[in-house]
């Protein structure tokens, strides 16, 4: 009961925060100079060709960006009738990508939940790797398995992104068979669902999670390694000890679950940094994600499109946020009873 | 008849380094209560880790034997496998620590953390787990069983949680109970209640007991045997009341010597001179505000201080006693201006005899500064109160500093001077805090407060981290120091005895408010109030013949609806302090 408030609150100040995030969103992307239009109509103009310019006009009024800014925000999220009554992301119309002339969502389409896939999947890598690794790193510290299990870590951490992409994409097309690029066969693109385009998936899946999963779960791993020492340490352990318990199951039951919150935690931390930070990796394997639409669109000021791209990857870390929040407060009896009368 | 634990000439040590115990031989009979005594670092704590085989991992036992069980069946414990040691552990010798605080999960229910030593042991189902449980929780004290059994330990009191962890030890009604200072983090009302209760379970169930303590009064109240540690060597072994009576070697001597006790003569201590006042506390209170978090239910009120008045003569010393939450703490940050009374109250300062008097919470920026310079604080924990990463040095000198006081030589050379003055080297200046030991670190901690010259230092619990014997050396210190510089003390504290050495006054706090005010000597002598009266009992006394009284400890140390009807007070009637004798005030009806 308690829990279900509290889930209802949370999700309550999440759309409070998306809100808020819209309106910056909004600002940052129309802080530099000029806008895609006007760039264009300048640079047509520059080289006589006026249909074009008259074409950019027509769009200018379309998409009122000739209104005040405050106006184009209320209209771009919906709160507002803009030329063609209310029509912004509220409604479902994400806008128009002015660099590729076709709608956002056409753009960004499948790539949409690609990237909510692939980012889960790594996401889930990430915790499948740190979790034993680091309970076992902890128990064993200060032994070869410790030692090991660092150095494995750190080559992770230290090895680019985009080298790990390529060398995983040599030996595992040479010896495994594993398909190069892509996140499925190019045949089933634009296809309807069906078994074999998720098998397809699957397997394009490996080496993608894989790379961009590898760096976090060794930074993490490090991370529960650490925390979990520091609950080795503590009184209860010896108290559980003493009570005759055996080492894997004490383990588990007692420090894990202490160290685990900041692993809980983490999870709304991991999903931005991994959108922003596994761009070069996109490109590089050639994923279909938002990542390398999103460097376009910020490139060539195609605000409609990086504005929503970056309302994606908000909304994205908040989900995230809540999720870890009301975990937390499943997990830890500390949060969930505060203020409790004793 | 054999004994139940038979240790024979341990030996353990880390790593290559000199064993930390070494040639230690003693048993516990069947039933008997065994008090392993001595300071910390003695190795008595190791040794019974030992017998349980819960070492840290760079320690090993290098010689030794260590025998358990009947004569029939005798286990070689320290032979034995990890596997098997597993079945021993928790089922027939269990443990209970120090801090019940940090002993328990702070994640899981009570009830989970107890009844699981049943299950590990096996043979039985979960609901008589739950069923055993709840009758062992019902014979430690807990008035609501069903209750403690679904609460997490942050919802107890430290009592409740040694409670808890007592219930844990005893579920599984082993053959031997180690615990190791099991009352040493608790308030004496509630070590005296502990200890009872240990003491009757023992009887109940005839299990033995190895006690580790360095408090000669818990010894003398609980145990046949006693076995005297110093640096990881036995110095003396024998009965009781014999070692007690008479010990024989140095060290027990010197341990004797240095526990601070309650007198019991008959003399009617002075009252605190009524002139040349250097801190006055008129009519404080100190409410807090506990946010309830939710809109639709009232906030909490905390009275942490109700209406105080203190008087500090220059160069006296005033203590404040009484159990954790009893608002000491509260009043000395008050009388230091660090938190504000409540309207109507009032803390006058002089800095000199005859100074016009400053209001600690009505002083200028300026005034403020001087003050800082006349009132020091000494904390309680003196491993957490010297930051690890600052020199000694700098640590002494960054006072100086702060109040732009002279030239850096002559900084240094006040703080080399100031260190000798509290018995340390001035070649440690250039160490950092880890290079020390506590009682050396609680000297740090004096000659800091002491850098600038201060007139009135505040001390807050100074010795209770410490070791008797290296409490015996802080007190004789701070005598030294408020003889030769005139200094005041503000001494906060919960041991009675250590307040009867070094108090010139004592006011006895208990929720927020003063319940017995006087000079120690007639406050020991002919104590009024049934709190006073508890804390008296409560104090373990290194003598065989006198056990605590437990139940004047219970008679007091409860609520105060349950005091006698003179004494007693709710939160909307309070009876006034009555002065019974001069300067002998009490809180009752008359």
């Amino acid at each position: 009961m308690l829990l279900l408030r509290y889930a209802v609150y949370r999700f309550f100040t999440m759309l409070l925060t998306l809100l808020v995030v819209s309106a910056l969103v909004f600002v940052i992307i129309n802080l530099p100079p000029g806008d895609y239009l006007s760039n264009q109509i300048a640079e047509l103009q520059a080289s006589g060709q006026s249909a074009g310019v008259a074409k950019a006009e027509f769009l200018r009024k379309e998409y009122a960006l000739d209104r005040p800014l405050w106006e184009q925000y209320m209209i771009w999220m919906g709160f507002m009738p803009g030329p063609h009554g209310f029509s912004g992301l509220i409604q479902g119309n994400y806008g128009w990508s002015f660099e590729f002339d076709r709608p956002v969502s056409e753009i960004v389409g499948d790539t949409l939940w690609l990237t909510v896939v692939v980012n889960l999947a790594a996401v889930l890598f990430i915790y499948a790797v740190a979790l034993p690794l680091g309970v076992l790193a902890a128990a064993r510290s200060r032994t070869w398995i410790d030692y090991t299990s660092a150095f494995v870590g750190y080559l992770g951490l230290a090895t680019p992104n985009f080298l790990l992409a390529l060398i995983l994409f040599y030996y595992g097309h040479r010896y495994f068979d594993i398909p190069i690029g892509g996140l499925m066969d190019p045949s089933f693109e634009g296809q309807p669902m069906s078994w074999e385009k998720a098998k397809s998936i699957l397997v394009h899946l490996i080496v993608p999670t894989f790379v961009i999963g590898t760096s976090g779960a060794s930074a993490m791993m490090q991370r529960l390694r650490a925390n979990m020492l520091d609950e080795l340490g503590k009184p209860y352990v010896e108290t559980a000890i003493a009570k005759g318990m055996a080492p894997s199951r004490m383990l588990t039951k007692y420090p894990l679950r202490v160290a685990f919150n900041p692993f809980v935690a983490d999870i709304g931390n991991l999903l931005p940094s991994m959108v922003s930070g596994s761009v070069l990796v996109s490109v590089v394997l050639g994923l279909q994600t938002i990542g390398p639409t999103l460097l376009t669109a910020l490139k060539t000021q195609d605000m409609f499109l990086s504005g929503f791209v970056l309302m994606f990857v908000a909304l994205l870390t908040l989900v995230g946020t809540m999720i870890s929040d009301v975990l937390l407060v499943m997990l830890d009896p500390r949060i969930r009873y505060e203020g409790r009368e004793s | 008849m054999t004994p139940l634990l038979s240790v024979s000439d341990l030996s353990i040590g880390f790593g290559e380094a000199d064993p930390v115990v070494e040639g230690v031989s003693f048993d516990v009979m069947p039933g008997q209560t065994l008090a392993l005594v001595g300071e910390s670092g003695s190795g008595k704590t190791i040794t019974c880790r030992a017998v349980l085989r819960i070492l840290p991992r760079t320690a090993q036992i290098r010689s030794g034997r260590i025998t358990f069980g009947s004569e029939q069946s005798p286990l070689v414990l320290s032979e034995l496998s990890e596997r098997r040691m597993r079945d021993v552990r928790g089922d027939r010798i269990s443990m209970i620590f120090q801090e019940p605080m940090r002993s328990l999960s702070p994640l899981h229910k009570i009830g989970n953390q107890v009844s699981e030593v049943l299950w590990l042991h096996g043979r039985i189902s979960e609901r008589q787990a739950k069923r055993t449980v709840l009758e062992q929780f019902e014979r430690v004290g807990f008035p609501d069983p069903e209750r403690a059994y679904n609460s997490y330990p942050f919802e107890l009191s430290g009592g409740m949680r040694q409670r808890a962890m007592i219930a844990m030890a005893m579920v599984s009604k082993p053959d031997l109970l180690i615990a190791d200072e099991p009352t040493t983090a608790l308030d004496v009302t509630t070590q005296a209640q502990v200890l009872g209760l240990i003491k009757d379970l023992q009887q109940e169930t005839g299990m033995a007991l190895i006690l580790v303590t360095h408090d000669l009064g818990v010894v003398a109240n609980m145990a046949e045997q006693v076995v005297v540690m110093h640096k990881g060597r036995v110095m003396e072994a024998g009965p009781a009341h014999l070692i007690l009576e008479n010990p024989a070697h140095p060290y027990t001597q010197q341990l004797f010597n240095a526990a601070p006790a309650i007198p019991d003569l008959e003399t009617v201590g002075l009252p605190m001179p009524e002139e040349d006042l250097i801190l006055e506390m008129k009519s404080v209170s100190k409410t807090y505000v506990m946010r309830s978090g939710r809109g639709w239910k009232a906030d909490t009120l905390i009275h942490a201080c109700r209406g105080v008045d203190f008087t500090l003569a220059r160069g006296k010393t005033l203590a404040i006693v009484g159990e954790s939450g009893s608002g000491k703490t509260t009043a000395a940050r008050i009388a230091l201006g660090a938190e504000p009374p409540d309207p109507g109250g009032e803390v006058l300062f002089r800095a000199a005899p005859g100074a016009e008097p400053i209001t600690v919470h009505k002083m200028t920026r300026e005034e403020r500064t001087a003050f800082q310079r006349q009132a020091q604080m000494v904390f309680q924990d003196p491993y957490s109160s010297l930051s690890p990463r600052m020199r000694i040095q700098d640590a002494l000198t960054e006072p100086l500093e702060i109040h732009g006081i002279g030239t850096s030589a002559e900084r240094r050379d006040l703080a080399a001077e100031i260190l000798q003055r509290v018995g340390l080297n001035a070649d440690m200046l250039k160490r950092y805090p880890h290079a020390f030991s506590g009682g050396q670190r609680q000297r740090l901690s004096i000659a800091r407060a002491m850098m600038l010259d201060p007139s009135l230092i505040v001390c807050d619990e100074p010795t209770s981290a410490l070791d008797v014997s290296v409490q015996d050396q802080i007190l004789t210190l701070l005598e030294d120091l408020q003889e030769s510089h005139t200094l005041s003390y503000l001494f906060i504290s919960h041991d009675l005895a250590v307040v009867a050495r070094i108090a010139d006054e004592v006011a006895v706090m208990r929720q927020g408010l003063v319940v017995e005010q006087g000079p120690p000597d007639t406050l020991f002598y002919n104590p009024q109030h049934p709190y006073t009266k508890a804390l008296i009992a409560a104090q373990p006394e290194p003598d065989i013949n006198r056990p605590i009284n437990l139940k004047l400890v219970a008679l007091g140390a409860g609520s105060p609806e349950s005091w006698s009807e003179a004494f007693r007070f709710t939160d909307s009637m309070i009876p006034s302090l009555v002065e019974l004798e001069p300067g002998h005030k009490v809180r009752c009806h008359v």
